[in-house]
């Protein structure tokens, strides 16, 4: 989990991929 | 000439607040602490004791006004409960996806006030500390910047869908 926070390449990675996440989740929350 | 819209201005200045806000926060993550241990130790005064406080200043209280500006703006439209349930049952993806954008940046700017600031603060000398806590507060600093350099992108994503993804 660390290494997500400490090396910047795995924090954009993360970032993206939760952005990615969100555009699944968000139109089932909307319904 | 179309008439002077309010909402429009206020939108500006809440982008024009944020883009100072993430652009430091990028500054920081992408530039400063990257390079810092490649500064001589001589040299490195220089930016903690002089660009480092002056970044912070504009970053801080960026951070409050795009958040004041964005909020404002909200609730001038009429949508700042709506989103701030993220649509809850509304069957809006718009304000789905901009209660997602606030919410994100909300607990942005959350860190920036309530564990950025404060343990910078420390680290920068600014107040006093021993070196372990010095250490110890830089450290905290760092990895709650990146945690906002992480949730900058959904925010950012979330603020910008629920303009161009809703009607999909």
């Amino acid at each position: 989990m660390a290494i997500i926070l400490t090396d910047l390449r795995y924090t954009v990675a993360a970032g993206v991929a939760l952005t990615v996440i969100l555009w699944f989740v968000v139109p089932m929350i909307a319904g | 000439m179309e008439s002077f819209d309010l909402n429009l201005l206020i939108r500006f200045l809440h982008v024009f607040s944020g883009i100072l806000w993430i652009g430091l926060l990028y500054y920081f993550n992408f530039v400063q602490i990257p390079t810092m241990p490649k500064i001589p130790d001589d040299q490195k005064p220089a930016i903690g004791k002089h660009i480092a406080p002056a970044a912070l200043f504009w970053f801080r209280w960026a951070a409050a006004f795009t958040v004041l500006f964005g909020l404002f703006s909200a609730w001038r439209q009429g949508f700042i409960v709506d989103a701030m349930m993220l649509g809850w049952g509304q069957g809006s993806l718009h304000t789905t996806w901009i209660g997602v954008g606030m919410w994100l940046g909300l607990i942005m700017a959350f860190n920036v006030w309530f564990v950025i600031w404060p343990n910078q603060k420390k680290a920068l000398g600014i107040v006093d500390a021993d070196a372990d806590a010095k250490a110890k507060a830089g450290r905290t600093a760092m990895l709650f910047s990146r945690t906002n350099t992480l949730l900058s992108f959904p925010m950012l994503w979330g603020m910008l869908a629920s303009k161009h993804l809703v009607g999909m």
